[in-house]
């Protein structure tokens, strides 16, 4: 029989005002294998610590019931305090009188009856907890970074800056993402490459920092500590080891006619290219779909003209397995597909354009040079309308419900850089609200406004409508004048909602972390664990866990590469014993556990067993990897001879509770 | 045996998972958000690990209403136990069905962590929806009833 010491808290009055606590440790107290049962003001706190483990030594205590608040609160606590005091820390036990019974009734009696109930199911289980040891597995010194992006650069440099080596697997033939194509940045007006190219440099100099670029990750196994990950290398034609980035294939490829996408598609570059002149790594890459040489096996310029034989016709992808300790996403964001917007004749007009292609069209390394010219006609556009919130903080299907936070701030820049550069432009903002909630950034909004004279206007367009004379009509309502405005414009800015990046799900899929219905990944907990999974060993960093500006990217990068440098420090880790394990006497070989077990830690194994002949004969049997159990028990209801059983929530564990509860 | 309705509270045993139902029932206590005492919660750590034979056993020791709040689908924290136990679910209360068992007595609903007010509404619906077919007398094994 268990000795069991049952801890009642009052938790000043959250419990207390409306549990009747010292009748809950009264009628606890008459369990059975119940020694000791008693309340107290806080059993978090220091003398309440004390108290359950004077009474663990006093009475010799094999189980402690701690009526209180929820244990994904103070579990841990006691826990420790159970272990401090010479117990196993498995062995104790919380009901939930807080979160779920004290804060929802109103009725004492029946609130004190629903407290008794859940403290007696507690103890009913406790009886037959088994103490558990965490075991340990080692960490393998090395961190992934998937996404080459600003959020995956810091993270990666403040990685290796302790001392760890970093792989940066990125997916595009160069690092740099989003950020390379800016042009300036609020609230500074910095210019984005000036800030962001040096990074990237850095990036290919630090001996600990290797980058994969033009590379996918196809496959994740493992856990904290030792992830096994698979990396597919594409193609790039080029073998990088003696590409010096020099360009002459870039000049003498036939094939120019290829949509730029560093551009935003607005001039064309040649099959065989360097996305940008400040690419890291400075490589060329063919693109298959257009190459003559690919396509026909007609043509070979580039090899004939590459002084140091880097081209490579032949060249197929390669996968490269590693293991890491850490794992950081960094995935990023994208804008969205306009092409449900025809109100606003986006797929229509080409001087309907998003905030990103407008990014390219101002930027000095552009394709008009930095000059503002119209897309269509290569005139200087007079008005500009720019439009707030396209797919944000939508009701409908089409867009986002979610506010996407970073348009407000690029518009206000935006207009303020027309104004600046071209003083005979009207600017027009519609925006629903202007969010400005940063350091300098409301500041930076109202300067729109006061010194630059840009016309915000609190409406939604209704219809945007390329005219014969090249105009764009704009039909919009004032909601404060409450008037409906017309407006001839050279060129309509929209501000597309962003959204995770298409291959955020799956990763998450792959990586077995959550995410929330629109695809940002779930971190552990939204305030107090902002960079870290829900799965151990993965962390988030930047705009895949929620939209973000620059600052805040790389707040975050530096959080997420500080939480992996603390895991990559340690030579080992403790699992969670929680785990499921498998009667070999009862396991006939079924496959069953292993078919819903999703991370593959269930393998069959032949043992030898003596029959009841005394023959020796060999048996196939289940065996848990508990180093990559997580223990959800998905097997333990799977198996139909009832050999598989989860640790700490046992089938017998759980039917004692479901008979206390329905006593 | 003439039942009175006024007086009959029933026994309910709620099944959460540990990572979205369970603090989804966490976090309508923090915001007060009230719902009957009759709801008891068990912790598991995904709703997968409801065996059915918990829910037989609930239903044999008195339960008047079994319900199981797991991650919504595809938000799982073991990526796909959800979906085993949407599988698994249907299958059993077709069978309780089978047996003359109320479709209503039984419940599988997907409440996140951040869904308190949707936990406590949930809670107040079966709870009134089970108050209403009044006592589980089928299944219920009168040797196990509280003297």
């Amino acid at each position: 029989m268990r000795k069991i010491g049952v801890f009642v808290c009052h938790c000043g009055t959250n419990i207390a005002a409306t549990v009747d606590v010292k009748a809950v440790a009264e009628a606890l107290g008459h369990e059975p294998g119940v020694v000791v049962s008693c309340e107290y003001q806080y059993m978090c706190s220091e003398s309440g610590q004390e108290l359950i483990k004077d009474s663990i030594k006093k009475h010799g205590l094999t189980g402690v019931v701690i009526c209180s608040c929820s244990p994904r609160m103070h579990e841990n606590t006691f826990r420790k305090a159970a272990a401090s005091a010479g117990l196993n820390p498995y062995l104790v036990e919380i009901a939930n009188i807080r979160e779920q019974c004290s804060w929802i009734h109103k009725d004492i009696a029946s609130a004190t009856e629903k407290a008794i109930i859940l403290g007696k199911a507690a103890v009913a289980k406790i009886h037959l907890n088994t103490p558990l040891t965490a075991g340990e597995s080692p960490v393998a010194k090395k961190a992934l970074v998937i996404g080459g992006g600003i959020a995956g650069i810091q993270t990666a440099l403040d990685i290796a800056e302790a001392g760890f080596e970093v792989d940066i697997v990125e997916k595009k033939p160069t690092i740099g993402g989003k950020m390379a194509q800016l042009d300036k940045t609020f609230p500074t007006l910095d210019c984005a490459a000036c800030i962001l190219t040096p990074k990237m440099v850095e990036c290919a100099q630090n001996e600990k920092i290797h980058i994969y670029s033009y590379s996918e990750v196809t496959e994740v196994k493992g856990f904290v500590g030792s992830f096994n990950v698979t990396i597919k290398k594409k193609a790039r034609f080029v073998d990088e080891t003696k590409c010096t980035g020099c360009g002459l294939c870039t000049e003498k490829c036939p094939m120019k006619k290829v949509p730029n996408e560093f551009n935003m598609g607005f001039d064309n570059r040649s099959a065989v290219y360097i996305p940008f002149a400040q690419a890291v790594p400075k490589v060329a890459v063919i693109d298959p779909a257009n190459c003559m040489m690919l396509k026909t096996g007609k043509c070979g310029v580039c090899s004939k003209v590459c002084t140091v034989g880097a081209i490579d016709y032949k060249q197929q992808d390669t996968y490269i397995n590693e293991t890491y300790g850490a794992i950081v996403v960094a995935t990023g964001y994208d804008p969205i597909d306009l092409g449900k917007y025809d109100e606003f004749a986006y797929s229509q007009s080409p001087d309907v354009i998003t905030s990103l292609e407008l990014e390219r069209l101002m930027n000095a390394a552009g394709p008009d040079g930095g000059t503002l010219l119209r897309p269509s006609d290569k005139k200087h556009p007079h008005t500009i309308v720019f439009v707030q919130c396209v797919g944000s903080r939508c009701d409908d299907s089409r867009g986002k419900p979610y506010c996407s936070k970073i348009c407000c701030m690029y518009t206000a820049k935006h207009a303020m850089l027309i104004r600046e550069k071209y003083p005979d432009t009207d600017v027009y903002v519609f925006y629903i609200d202007v969010r400005t909630p940063g350091k300098n950034f409301d500041e930076f909004y109202r300067r729109a406004v006061e010194q630059y004279n840009v016309h915000y206007i609190k409406g939604m367009v209704g219809k945007v409508e390329p005219k014969a004379d090249g105009k764009l009509s704009v039909q919009a309502s004032d909601l404060i004048s409450r008037e409906q405005l017309h407006i001839d414009a050279d060129l309509v800015v929209l501000a597309a909602a962003i959204e995770p990046d298409k291959t955020a799900r799956p990763l998450a899929t792959m990586l077995t972390t959550q995410m929330d219905t629109n695809d940002f990944f779930t971190e552990a907990h939204p305030k107090l664990r902002p960079v870290e999974s829900a799965t151990a060993g993965i962390f988030l960093s930047g705009a895949c866990q929620g939209p973000k500006d620059i600052p805040e990217t790389v707040a975050q990068a530096s959080a997420a590469a500080s939480k992996a440098i603390g895991l990559l420090c340690k030579n080992s880790i403790t699992c969670n014993p929680c785990v499921a394990h498998s009667d070999e006497l009862m396991c006939n070989g079924c496959s069953s556990c292993e078919k819903v077990c999703p991370y593959g830690a269930i393998t069959y194994i032949n043992k030898e067993f003596t029959m009841p002949d005394r023959t020796v004969a060999l048996r196939r049997v289940a065996s848990v990897n508990p180093a990559v159990c997580q223990g959800c028990g998905a097997c333990t209801v799977a198996c139909p001879s009832g050999a598989m059983d989860l640790n700490g929530f046992s089938n017998s564990q759980i039917m004692a509770e479901v008979d206390a509860i329905c006593k | 045996m003439q039942v009175n309705q006024k007086e009959f509270e029933p026994v309910i045993a709620a099944f959460c998972c540990n990572w979205c139902s369970y603090a989804g029932a966490d976090l309508s206590g923090t915001n007060r958000l009230s719902y009957p005492s009759n709801v008891k919660i068990i912790r598991v750590p995904c709703s997968c690990r409801v065996n059915p034979m918990f829910i037989l056993r609930a239903f044999q020791r008195g339960a008047d209403g079994v319900i199981i709040c797991g991650c919504h689908p595809g938000d799982c924290h073991y990526t796909s136990g959800n979906y085993f136990t949407r599988r698994r679910m249907t299958l059993l209360f077709s069978m309780l069905d089978y047996l003359g068992i109320e479709r209503d007595r039984t419940r599988v609903e997907w409440v996140s962590a951040a869904e308190g007010a949707k936990f406590a509404a949930t809670m107040n619906d079966f709870t009134e929806t089970v108050r209403k077919l009044g006592p589980n007398r089928r299944l219920e094994d009168l040797r196990c009833r509280k003297q």
